[in-house]
């Protein structure tokens, strides 16, 4: 908007910035003070934002190592956050090389067959997945809860069960897989056919490889919706070295024993890497939310 | 999946390269265990899961096995996990709220009956304690002293012996060859194991140093009742309320799972204790969720306007910056407000107290834990708002804004009159959206509050800031009873309210897209 920039439009500007610097400290003041605790000594201790002191006795336990205070008796580690850290990981990532496995078979179908009931297909399948999932925590229980006592490795207190569980949420990749392989043109694929591919040759040899970017991108989407997911594995995983990092974090941070240190470090040891392959796939979420807004 | 029309030329003579008498093989291979695998559900006692299963495996081998369709092929297993994990434990959900599935009923008819039937007494005059000697391998001598009338009898025995044995009595007294150790690890050939005495009583295992009388509490009669052997007393299953009952009402526990009809429903509509609760919670519920649209736009939308004004320098900056609470893992920020929010020793209150000598009590007192769920909520939705708004005003032309620059108009007349009207339109669906989901916002309440203070008075533990989805959690999973039936039914109603929003929300992307 190149038009008249007078001095009261000087000023705005520097109002501007003067409100948004103010905003990004309240906005930003958790995430730097979770920092400063984590390398504050003690507990309990209240202090600047700043830490005056350094101690990384905070950090020690969450990397489960013991540490000798200053009164000499020895800390153990309150949980075993590396343990829960890697369920997590093991069951984010099997959960989701099954997802996009299941979604890009089924894009396939929806972008290139046509069939009865396609739209119908597709819409009910994005209606389905707005029914949040903590509803039917009941029935979750209740299915593994029976199914455990026929199939032991699938009932309560199990990672396959927790893995199976999350396969369900496939309807919006479906939808995002289907929009990428739309872009492609299906000449190439009939050029396939014409020297005599299968359907599954010209689908796993010609279309997966031109499509390698797009199931990058459903993989990290899943990945990161299965390891911050807590209703579920919240009634199906109950003792300790079970847990996922969302369901134990939680225990840190109980009435009776507040270990806000501890968590700080557990917390920034854990979120971060999960922060920093958000922000990896930031550019792809936003124009998959953006897209959304304007096309549905 | 019915009769796929496939008009693709991809898909003319589409035959895989496998020799037929290979696929005739998996298939008969896979029908088989599919068939075994639906007996197995059948024998269990589960024959709705069963009929379930072979309509799944049935579908299944008809699309790989034959031509019929082969999109289906392809879209039949990501169709088959929405339906068996999402659309089935839904429906299944809206059964188990007409049943009374719950702690004291957490066994099927067939499961208690057996439990009950297993239950056994030891009648004390018989207990006689047990040696044993082995002189010869796998050939055992038995010793049985009655402490009591210091009778002894003895045999030599097999230990995979499965009628009782006769024993005789003896004079003799020999010390025990076993450690307690071996003892265990043969419990479960002892606990097999039965003695006729020469009076006629059959002793079986009763502790791992004891054989004894042991009788089964209850003798199931032919009509389906049950008889104490002790008394004579008669309990009768009552489909009605889940349990065996004696003439008087006395029930046995544990009960069984009955289908209970409406009866979940008409607690929440006729029971007062209950009652109160749950409508304040259902309009906390709806108040919560308004309330958080309403703050999330607005701080989004704000910013949102200010980010694109072309004049600001390093916007970019601030829009990364401002994105980081959506980009750190939920479960972690709550918890980390939960800490900043402590009363004693968090850090907002550290500051507040500095700066105006206040320690609000947030966690203690009803209102302010409301504010702080507000507070929290705002800060991890605002960036996904913002994000949507930033596309939505880029797309809004220029020249409508050099056009209001001449008239003189000020950026609040911009926002109102220009900014605002364009962008609602396309943002309407997915406000819907964003009140669906913090109508359901389980992961908020549950990490910050538990729904906790709680009310007084209820003979359901509720929270003054519960909604209805943490409500039904802590019913289901939380506090003593675990009354999962009354959890499902409200869950239903609540899976009705999200349907309307859900239709409403489809509605409006059409009418967008239809523009």
């Amino acid at each position: 908007m190149a038009i008249v920039t007078g001095k009261k439009n000087q000023w705005r500007v520097w109002a501007a910035h003067a409100f948004l610097i103010a905003l990004l400290c309240v906005i930003l003041f958790p995430l730097l003070a979770v920092i400063s605790i984590s390398l504050r000594p003690g507990n309990f201790a209240t202090g600047s934002l700043i830490p005056t002191e350094i101690s990384l006795e905070h950090w020690k336990l969450a990397l489960g190592m013991s540490y000798t205070g200053a009164d000499g008796k020895e800390v153990q580690p309150p949980f075993p956050v590396l343990l829960w850290l890697w369920n997590s990981i093991k069951i984010a990532t099997i959960s989701s090389i099954f997802i996009v496995a299941l979604s890009t078979t089924a894009a396939y179908a929806f972008a290139r067959f046509k069939f009865k009931y396609k739209p119908a297909y597709l819409n009910g399948m994005l209606l389905l997945e707005m029914f949040p999932r903590v509803l039917a925590l009941v029935a979750i229980f209740a299915i593994f809860e029976r199914l455990g006592a026929y199939v032991p490795w699938l009932g309560i207190e199990t990672h396959a069960a927790v893995i199976v569980a999350y396969l369900g949420g496939v309807a919006t990749h479906i939808w995002t897989i289907k929009g990428y392989f739309e872009t492609i043109p299906q000449e190439i694929e009939e050029n396939a056919r014409v020297d005599g591919a299968t359907l599954w040759q010209t689908f796993h040899r010609v279309l997966l490889p031109m499509a390698v970017p797009i199931l990058m991108v459903v993989f990290v989407l899943a990945f990161i919706g299965t390891i911050i997911e807590y209703p579920i594995a919240s009634i199906l995983l109950r003792e300790e070295p079970n847990l996922t990092l969302a369901v134990g974090s939680k225990y840190y941070l109980q009435d009776q024993k507040f270990l806000w240190g501890d968590f700080a470090a557990a917390a920034v040891l854990s979120g971060l890497p999960i922060t920093l392959v958000f922000l990896f796939a930031q550019k792809w979420i936003v124009s998959g939310l953006t897209s959304g807004g304007v096309k549905g | 999946m019915s009769a796929a029309a496939i008009s693709s030329p991809l898909v003319r003579g589409s035959r895989g390269t496998a020799p037929s008498w290979l696929s005739h093989a998996i298939t008969a291979f896979a029908a088989i265990a599919a068939l075994y695998l639906v007996f197995r559900i059948y024998a269990a006692g589960q024959p709705l899961w069963a009929l379930g299963a072979l309509i799944l495996f049935s579908i299944a081998i008809a699309i790989y096995a034959t031509n019929w369709s082969i999109a289906s092929r392809y879209t039949f297993p990501g169709l088959a996990a929405i339906f068996l994990f999402i659309a089935l434990p839904l429906l299944f959900t809206m059964q188990i709220g007409f049943t009374n599935y719950s702690s004291n009923h957490l066994l099927t008819f067939d499961r208690a009956t057996a439990y009950l039937l297993e239950q056994t007494t030891t009648d004390e005059a018989s207990v006689h304690e047990f040696s044993l000697l082995e002189y010869s391998p796998g050939l055992q001598a038995v010793f049985l002293t009655n402490p009591k009338t210091n009778e002894k009898f003895s045999t030599s025995i097999t230990l995979d012996a499965t009628e009782p044995i006769r024993v005789a009595p003896t004079t003799n007294a020999y010390p025990d060859s076993f450690q307690l150790r071996e003892r265990i690890a043969l419990r479960n050939k002892l606990m097999r194991l039965q003695f006729a005495l020469p009076n006629g009583d059959v002793l079986s295992y009763a502790s791992l140093r004891e054989f004894a009388k042991v009788t089964p509490v209850w003798k199931q009669n032919p009509d389906g009742s049950l008889t104490r052997a002790e008394d004579g007393a008669v309990f009768k299953p009552n489909d009605k309320v889940g349990y065996y009952e004696n003439a008087s009402g006395d029930k046995l526990s544990p009960g069984y799972t009955v289908n209970v009809g409406f009866a979940n429903y008409a607690r929440m509509i006729n029971d007062e204790n209950f009652r109160a609760p749950f409508i304040s919670i259902f309009i906390w519920t709806m108040v919560f969720a308004l309330l958080s649209v309403f703050f999330v736009t607005a701080v989004g939308t704000t910013l949102a306007v200010i980010l694109n004004w072309e004049a600001l320098k390093g916007a970019t900056i601030y829009r990364t910056l401002l994105f980081l609470p959506y980009a750190v893992p939920g479960f972690i920020s709550i918890l980390v407000f939960k800490g900043l929010f402590n009363q004693n020793f968090g850090e907002i209150n550290t500051i507040l107290s500095a700066l105006f000598g206040i320690k609000p009590a947030w966690f203690a007192d009803p209102l302010l834990a409301k504010v702080m769920l507000l507070i929290v909520n705002v800060w991890l939705g605002f960036p996904y708002i913002m994000v949507l708004c930033t596309g939505l005003i880029k797309s809004i032309p220029a020249d409508l804004y050099e056009a209001s620059a001449i008239a003189g108009a000020g950026p609040l007349t911009n926002f109102f009159k220009i900014t605002l009207p364009l962008i609602i339109k396309p943002l309407a669906p997915l406000l819907v959206g964003v009140f669906a989901f913090n109508f359901n916002n389980f992961v908020l309440i549950a990490l910050l509050t538990d729904g906790r203070p709680d009310f007084l008075n209820t003979n359901v533990p509720a929270g003054t800031n519960d909604i209805l989805v943490s409500y039904t959690y802590r019913i289901a999973f939380k506090d003593s009873g675990s009354d999962f039936g009354l959890a499902a039914a409200i869950s239903t109603v609540v899976f009705f309210m999200v349907a309307i929003m859900a239709l409403f929300h489809l509605r409006m992307m059409k009418a967008n897209q239809g523009k």
